[in-house]
């Protein structure tokens, strides 16, 4: 069919002999089948790290933020930079099921629901920050518009962490139902083939009845594209209102109008880095590697590649208008990143972003799954890194040379940190076990185009199906 | 009679979209039929109209918009104006700049949100609904077209038969 052709010279997503039966049944694989030993224990771990974490918030909230390293000069350390950390993160799902829908990447599809777990899941560490971070979090609600109890004062809407608030929310809720919307067809089809009661009530009750009709179908799509057109510059918003918690304020090494695209690109540089670390181990350990192939790797090393690139474009932009300038305060801000107590931090940030995705630009590295996996890793340390020489290195020179002082973070922030991934692991696996991890109803629409079963069909000028002769036998006419 | 219908299963989408054409062209009214992926160009094939909803968005985004210049200008402006930094809050239009960011969040905010909840009540999903599907194996690999019987069960049965189903079943609704 015309319909579904695609250029020979694109190679398939889809690989292997794979029917659309056959991808409801590698896709329902995990969820129907028992956890192994190894899931188990990297499910133990990551659940010893998150109790590890719950400890140290319940030490930190009844005890006060003096238990963190912070003091008077470097008020803002490792809770904003593990919140800029993984907001980042959280850029790449919606990036990936937002941005490439509307440029219409097919690749997308096998990625975009783990990718959007992913989202979530890093949103919902983000947000712990603040919050602990506001010392009293059973108040946390005073940051929503309502007159607090002193009388009628409101929030500040002129505020950059006002903003922060709407935008997170925002955007952690368009990003479940967006998630949530796409996942009723799939967990319809687990809920069709359950045969435990209890499994068939579950997925009853997650796939909200979805019956998959005509109508429905069209629905679904046109919501799918206009919440893709939605989330598209909600998503870029995101870390630029992040980046205006910096931005707007007056302390040099914040103060830069490059900000807002330069945290974007380092988001969806992040985001796309962990979403290589995790989809190269599940692909593995759930059996996706016809799904997630290498060339789905490969792309996603080329966006690491360029917005690496981006990223180390601004670095060097900051450096040059420190210079161009002329603003001494702004100089020195930078000199004393580069060269002063915090230059380890410096040179790691620009050893891990700037230089090590340069390596992309070789076929043979880019398309080597352990390469990239390191690659990934090392990606995350810098680009956490580059929160935290921005946020500290800024701070712990203070405009009164009597104030400067160096952080050292205390076990509390480190606990808390580590909680955190440890939280979001825990999250993640529990999701790789449950839900349908490829958006298999999305992969099944492109299989006839970008399959390699049905590239091989039309590339030997057969027709992409067979009319069944069955139901014609019974008919006497056709005889 | 009028409850009961046929229904012809495919294993194939390129197979459903030569049947329906070809039941469209002999005249018959299709009830529904089940997908398990969204096949393209099936809802034009079956004279379905085309959906709304994107139209409810735009309209949900201007609510939304409306809503956060309302709800700002009453806080900042009128309710308790305050001068920070020398930026007295007099006027919401020169107060503006500032108000944008969140301007533009509760228009995607109502957008999304009251979009997606349209569909989910026009299309009936909510938790503890039950699923419509006649048949199971509409979510994994068979397309399932139904019509309504009206004393022409064997005109139908031959019908169906000619255009590839791989499964033809007659039942009550």
């Amino acid at each position: 069919m015309a319909s579904h052709y695609e250029a020979p010279i694109r190679k398939p997503l889809v690989v292997g002999d794979k029917g659309y039966h056959d991808v409801t049944l590698d896709i329902v694989a995990p969820v129907e089948g028992k956890a192994n030993k190894q899931w188990w224990i990297v499910f133990s771990i990551a659940l010893v790290a998150f109790l590890w974490g719950i400890g140290c918030i319940i030490y930190t909230v009844s005890t006060g933020i003096g238990t963190w390293g912070l003091n008077k000069t470097v008020g803002w350390a490792w809770d904003i930079t593990n919140f800029v950390w993984w907001v980042g993160i959280g850029h790449a799902g919606t990036l990936i099921s937002a941005v490439l829908l509307l440029f219409r990447q097919k690749w997308r599809m096998a990625i975009n629901r783990s990718a959007e777990a992913m989202t979530i899941f890093s949103v919902v560490q983000a947000g712990l920050f603040p919050i602990i971070h506001m010392g009293r979090p059973w108040l946390a609600y005073w940051v929503l518009p309502i007159p607090n109890q002193f009388g009628s004062l409101w929030v500040n809407f002129n505020s950059p962490l006002l903003w922060d608030v709407f935008a997170i929310s925002t955007y952690l809720s368009v990003s479940l139902v967006f998630w949530w919307t796409g996942l009723l067809p799939d967990f319809a089809m687990i809920r069709d083939r359950a045969v435990k009661p209890f499994q068939k009530k579950i997925y009853s009750l997650l796939s909200f009845g979805w019956s998959g009709r005509a109508k429905d179908w069209q629905r679904f799509e046109e919501v799918s594209l206009v919440l893709a057109g939605l989330a598209t510059p909600l998503v870029l918003s995101v870390h630029t209102i992040v980046s205006f918690d910096f931005a707007t304020s007056v302390i040099p090494g914040w103060h830069t109008t490059i900000f807002p695209p330069y945290f974007v690109a380092g988001a969806i540089f992040s985001g796309f880095a962990m979403v290589n670390t995790l989809l190269i181990i599940m692909r593995k350990v759930s059996n996706l590697e016809a799904y997630i192939t290498v060339q789905h790797i490969e792309l996603m090393n080329i966006v690491i590649m360029i917005t690496g690139s981006i990223v180390g474009c601004a670095y060097i932009t900051e450096l040059f208008m420190a210079w161009y300038s002329g603003v001494e305060y702004e100089q020195y801000a930078f000199l004393n990143r580069a060269t002063g107590p915090y230059a380890w931090a410096y040179w790691a940030m620009m050893t891990c972003n700037v230089f090590s995705p340069q390596f992309m630009w070789s076929k043979r590295l880019r398309t080597s799954i352990m390469f990239s996996f390191g690659i990934s890793i090392v990606v995350n340390i810098g680009m956490w890194f580059e929160r935290f020489v921005i946020i500290v290195t800024s701070l712990h020179r203070d405009y009164l040379p009597s104030s400067w002082t160096m952080f050292s973070p205390t076990f509390v922030d480190i606990g808390i940190f580590i909680g955190t991934i440890g939280f979001f692991f825990v999250l993640f696996l529990l999701y790789a076990r449950t839900f349908p991890v490829i958006a298999q109803a999305e992969v099944k629409t492109i299989l006839k185009s970008s399959g390699e079963k049905y590239k091989k069909l039309r590339d030997a000028g057969k027709p992409l199906y067979e009319m069944p002769s069955s139901t014609k036998s019974n008919s006497k006419k056709d005889q | 009679m009028a409850n009961k219908v046929i229904q012809a299963l495919y294993n194939d989408d390129d197979i459903l979209m030569l049947a329906v054409k070809k039941v469209k062209a002999a005249k018959y009214h299709i009830e529904e039929v089940y997908c398990p992926f969204p096949v393209h160009g099936l809802d034009k094939a079956m004279g379905l109209a085309p959906t709304r909803i994107a139209i409810t968005a735009f309209m949900y985004g201007l609510v939304g918009l409306a809503v956060a210049i309302t709800m700002m200008n009453y806080i900042m402006i009128e309710d308790w104006p305050q001068d920070i930094g020398g930026k007295p809050s007099f006027s919401y239009l020169e107060n503006m700049p500032a108000f944008v960011p969140i301007m533009f969040e509760l228009t995607v905010f109502f957008a999304a949100h009251l979009m997606v909840i349209t569909f989910y009540m026009r299309s009936k999903l909510w938790p503890f609904k039950q699923a419509e599907n006649p048949d199971v194996r509409t979510t994994d690999d068979l397309f399932l077209m139904e019509i309504e019987i009206h004393d022409n069960e064997a005109a139908l049965q031959e019908l169906l038969a000619d255009t590839g189903a791989v499964e033809i079943k007659v039942s009550q609704k």
